[in-house]
This record gives C-alpha cells, structure tokens and sequence, in this order.
C-alpha cells in the first residue's frame, strides 16, 4: 500500500518536472541558507577561539588599574620586575611568569622603516605568551640581564624590512639605537581583534626600560599555569599575593586585574555563537518561507487536480488513500529539497569558508537537522491540501472544469 | 420473476433536492426502479430530466436526499464516505461522457490505476490491464497517452479501466456522446459483449434511440421520475 503510494506519488512528481522543481526551490534555497550559516558560523568560531588560545594556554595577564583597557592604569602604581619575581618565587602551580614592557617605535633598515610595536619581556615571556622561533635563537640570561641590544622579530617584521630574506645578524634600527636581530618569531596570523600579531619586536625588558620608555615599569605581567592547574586556582594564589605586596586592606578592592585569556576565549567564542544562532534563526525564516511555497503549490496542484482527485475517488481511491498519495508527494518533493539543499549547501560552505579564511568543520547535526525539518515541512504544509483534496465529493469533483 | 434472492439493485421513493430555500431545486423526485443481475438497461429521457443524478446516485458518487438504495440487499444510503468508496472499488465500473482518463499517463497506467487502489502487485496489475484492452481492441497502444488517441479509443481505455477489476455492474453515462456513430456502434458492440459473454450488468444513459437498441430495457425519464419503463426483444446481429 505505501509503495503503491509512493510510487503513485513518483508518478505525478515526474509528470511534473517543472512544477515539482519550483515547488522544491524554496526549501532547496532555505536548507542551503541555514546549514551554510551555521557552518562558516562554527568555522568563524573555531578561528577566533584558535587565535585566542594562540596568546599562550593558561594564560593570565595582570595588569594595574581596576579594568582593562585604556585608562584603565590611572592612579594605579605600575609593577615593577620585584613583582614578577616575587610571583615566581611564592606562587605555586606557575609554569613560566614574565614581565612585559611595550612602547610604539619606528624601525629601520637601509632604506626602509616601519612602525611597530617594541616589546620587552624575558626568556620566560617566549614561553608564556606561547611564541616559538621559526629560526635562530631568542636572548641568552646575561644579555637579558645586561639589557643588550639584541632582539628577536616577528614575520611581519621581516617580509617589510627585509623583504623575506635572512635577517639573523642584521643590525636594525629601532628608534635612536641599533640592535641585532638574533631570532625569527614562527607567524601567529591575525588576532582574534583583528591586530596583526606577527608585527612584533621582542627585546630584554631592561632595553626597553632604559632605551625606550625610560622607567622601572611592567606594564603587563603574563602567569602561566601548568599543565593541571586551574588557571582559576593560580588566579587567585596571585591575587592575594599582590594584594600583600600592593598592600591593599581587607575592604579595599584591588588595584589590579587579572585577566584569564581563556574566559576572553569564551567571551568571544560565545559572542560567534550567538551570532551564529541569529543567522541560523535568519535562514531558518527563510527554511519556513520556502514550506510555505510547497503549501501554496501543493494547494494550487490539488485545484488543479481536482478532477484527476475525482477521477481517484471514482474508481474506488478511500479518502486516507488521497491524503496519503498527497502527503508522500509533498514529503518526497521536500526530502528532495533538502537533499540537494545539503549538496548546495556544502559546495557553499566550503567554498565560503576558503575565501573567509576560516576553517570548514563538516557539522553532521545541523544537516541532518536541516534535512529532517525539510521532510517535516512537507508533512505539515503537505497536510492541509492533501486534507482538501481527500474530503472533495467525487462527484463535486468530477464536476470541476 | 426474483425468486427469493433479492434484486442486484432496488431504488425505492429516492428523491434528490440541489441547493436549498428559494435555489432549492428538486432533480429527482421518487424514483422507483428495481434492476436484475444480467440486464443491459438503457437510461433515456429529455436532457435536465435527471439521468445523470440517478446514475451518480447508483453509482455511490452521490447521495439521495430520501428514499432507499439497496445494492445485493444491502442499504446503500445510509454508508459512510469509505463504505461507499469500497462499494465502488469492489463492485462498480464507471464510464463517462468525458472519459475522464488522467492525462500524460500511459493507457496501461491508466487502466492499472483500480488495481493499484486494490494493493494488486506489479505483475498481476500489468497482465490484467493488458488483458482488459485487449478486450476492447487495444493491444498495441498501452504505452500511449491519451492525447496520442481518439476519442474512440480514449473511450475504449476508460472502458478498459471500469471494467479491469470484474465489476458487477457497469454504469455510463453517455458514453457515446462525444463519439461519431461509427465509433459509437463499437462501444455500444464492445458493451453488449461484456454484458453478454461476462455477465456484467450494463446501465447506459443515451439520447440516441439508435443506441438504446443494443440493450434489453428501457428506462424512461420524464421530470425526475420514470415515466415508462420496457423490455424488449435483445437484438441479436450487430449491424
Ligand atoms: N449540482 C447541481 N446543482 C444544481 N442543480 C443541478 C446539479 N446537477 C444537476 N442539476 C439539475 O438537476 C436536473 C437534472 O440534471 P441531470 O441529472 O444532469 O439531467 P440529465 O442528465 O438527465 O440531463 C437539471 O435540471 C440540472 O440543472
Ligand atoms: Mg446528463
């Protein structure tokens, strides 16, 4: 009986290619939407939450003030290197603490300049802000201490100041002194703000200090956790700590903030999500829109049909038998619908994604979502004018012209 | 002349009302007509004196508005919707003025489509189609539309379709109207057949008193109601 239908129903879809084809478009067009939102949305994800984990895993970043951002340090008193080793001599759970010092400066070689960022840390800060070299070497502890001129360059750095080629044991100009480049950062690509991460130059604090920004300041302070430890945990052993040294009391709030790279991770990871969900709620619409075309069709092919209905009727077709030929019609042309949605919507993403250069994560749940929902669309919006059409008098129906 | 057995179809006091209130208009008004297995009846009467309703009323497309309907004995009128529907499936063949086959289908599909209905397999469904057009004279054409035949042969194909599933009972409703009367001769030859070499019961609506010669009573209307109603000697030639 269902395979009679069914093939009744395959009849009638082939009868009318081009009618099933426009009937089709509206979910073809909506399944493709929402799965390929969805998709480039978890690609869009997958990059940022890459690109934060980039900053080093475990990471804490303790700066002065009470909030992150600018101005935030107003009145606050600036860590000193005192602190940093202090965190490393009394907190436990510590894999690697280091200062950090930036000051904007211009950079040359031969003819050419760029404006970058100058960073100064220690042999530590390699490990905790997770850079790896992609060649030579970073700074040894008697030119970290000596605060000599030497430093270690991001690929940004290299492409625009010597065009790709070797620069180990250049000398480069930064700012009024000269130093020697002795190391090649591996690239770390765009950051999840958008920034350029590999515009980079590291050197000793101490070079900084004295050379550039002309203090005792540490303007930032990268903990570490080990492999284990909650970074949850080491939070707070550093907070207390300071808290001591900064000699804040009891109902005072701190001067301080400790920022977890990983809670800035699920900050924006969720903020894609939700992006991600209203696109797919978008697509969605536009998934219900295109149910509503197979009902608009369907209604129209059974008005249509009215005659064939009671022709049906006529020679002995039960009123649940209509209903279900009309059903299976309306639930065969969405499944198929949806089929080649997923298709479209595949070649969509992929292609998409490689042109937004995020990755393509294959999502099984919201195809088979999308490709269950077109099948439900059929069977709801298919019902109600396989209803009509069942409930005709055969003889009202004949009777139609 | 029943015996005890009783009539394969007995109306009795059946009247039809369509519309209602001021539209109201009464299309039959107590019909009685009692019919025996075997007879070719031709229906006949002046056009809007209710042919057509009491056909659709006999063959269950339509319900009267009172009086009784008994198929084998059995009540007719008061059956539900799918009661009436499976009456139609198992005992019934219709054939129309229009032919009413569905279109862009094949005249085997066409023929097939009570067997599918019926839940009858592949197999048995084609060879049973095949079989009923041959029977009217179509072998070679079951893969043609009806757009790709005449009028004569798309009747033929409908006649194929009601009677494919071994109908006790034949009804058409002029089913010559649309044909000339060379191929009205054939259907009108193609029906005594049936009902002479298999038995079915044939009850045709026909203006053509030509083509009420071909069966063995006539019923006459007259305002929705039968005004004379008589036997007569069954031609036996078919010229
Ligand atoms: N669906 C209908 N609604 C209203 N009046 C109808 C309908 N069908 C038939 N009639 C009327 O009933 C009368 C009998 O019609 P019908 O049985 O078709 O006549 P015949 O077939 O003998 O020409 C006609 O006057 C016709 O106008
Ligand atoms: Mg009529």
């Amino acid at each position: 009986m269902i395979w009679n239908t069914l093939q009744l129903a395959l009849r009638e879809i082939r009868r009318n290619l081009l009618r099933s084809f426009l009937t089709i478009l509206g979910i073809v067009i909506g399944v493709a939407a929402v799965i390929t939102m969805v998709t480039l949305g978890n690609g869009a994800t997958k990059s940022i939450s890459d690109q934060v984990s980039s900053l080093g895993s475990n990471l804490l970043m303790v700066r002065p003030g009470q909030r992150m951002g600018p101005g935030g340090s107003a009145g606050a008193p600036m860590f000193k290197i005192a602190d940093v080793q202090a965190i490393a001599a009394q907190v436990s759970g510590v894999k690697a603490v280091a200062p950090e010092t930036r000051k904007s400066a211009s950079v040359v070689v031969g003819s050419r300049n760029w404006s970058t960022v100058a960073t100064g840390g220690t042999r530590d800060y390699f490990t905790a802000a997770g850079w790896t070299l992609s060649s030579g070497r970073i700074f040894t502890e008697a030119e970290e201490r000596g605060g000599k001129a030497v430093c270690v360059i991001g690929s940004t750095i290299q492409r625009e100041l010597f065009g790709g080629g070797d620069p180990l044991g250049e000398m480069m100009r930064v700012a009024d002194f000269s130093c020697q480049v002795i190391g090649v950062l591996a690239s770390k690509g765009q950051s999840a703000f958008g920034s350029d991460q590999d515009d980079v130059v590291i050197m000793p604090i101490r070079t900084v200090q004295r050379r550039l920004t002309g203090n005792q300041d540490v303007r930032t302070i990268l903990v570490s956790a080990d492999d284990g430890v909650s970074t949850d945990t080491v939070k707070a052993r550093v907070e207390k700590l300071l808290r001591e040294r900064r000699k804040i009391g009891e109902n005072e709030d701190d001067n301080f903030n400790v920022l977890d790279t990983k809670q800035i991770a699920q900050a924006l990871s969720s903020t894609t999500r939700v992006m991600t969900t209203l696109l797919g709620a978008v697509a969605a619409v536009s998934l219900l829109v295109g149910g509503i075309g197979i009902m608009n069709i369907m209604l129209v092919s059974v008005t249509e049909r009215t005659r064939e209905i009671g022709i049906r009727l006529a020679i002995g077709a039960l009123e649940h038998e209509v209903l279900l030929q009309f059903l299976i019609e309306a639930v065969v042309l969405s499944s198929l619908g949806g089929l080649v949605g997923v298709a479209l919507a595949t070649g969509a993403s992929l292609g998409l994604s490689s042109l937004m250069n995020i990755p393509y994560l294959f999502n099984p749940g919201i195809n088979v979502m999308s490709f269950g929902i077109s099948a439900l669309i059929g069977v709801v919006f298919g019902f109600f004018p396989a209803r009509r059409a069942a409930r005709l008098d055969p003889i009202d129906a004949l009777r139609h012209e | 002349m029943t015996g005890t057995a009783p009539p394969l179809i007995e109306l009795a006091g059946i009247t039809k009302t369509y519309g209602s209130g001021q539209a109201a208009f009464q299309a039959l008004r107590g019909v009685d007509l009692r019919i025996e297995a075997g007879e070719f009846v031709a229906v006949m009467g002046p056009s809007g004196s209710g042919k057509s309703t009491v056909m659709n009323i006999l063959g269950c497309l339509d319900t009267p508005s009172s009086g009784s309907y008994r198929f084998q004995g059995v009540h007719v009128e008061t059956m539900d919707r799918n009661q009436r529907a499976l009456l139609r499936r198992h005992f019934l063949g219709f054939v129309f003025q229009g032919f009413n086959l569905l279109g862009r289908t094949s005249a085997l599909e066409n023929v097939e489509l009570p067997l599918l209905y019926r839940g009858e397999g592949v197999a048995s469904r084609h060879a049973a189609a095949r079989k009923a057009l041959a029977q009217v004279g179509l072998d070679g054409w079951e893969d043609h539309t009806p757009a790709e035949l005449s009028g004569g042969q798309q009747q033929r194909v409908a006649i194929a379709r009601a009677i494919v599933t071994n109908p006790t009972v034949l009804l058409a409703d002029e089913p010559t109207g649309n044909l000339d009367t060379v191929r009205s001769r054939e259907i009108m030859e193609l029906l005594t057949e049936l009902n002479r070499q298999h038995g079915i019961t044939v009850l045709m609506v026909t203006h053509e008193p030509d083509m009420a010669e071909y069966a063995s009573r006539q019923v006459h209307f007259v305002d929705g109601r039968v005004a004379h109603d008589h036997q007569q000697p069954a031609r036996t030639d078919g010229a």
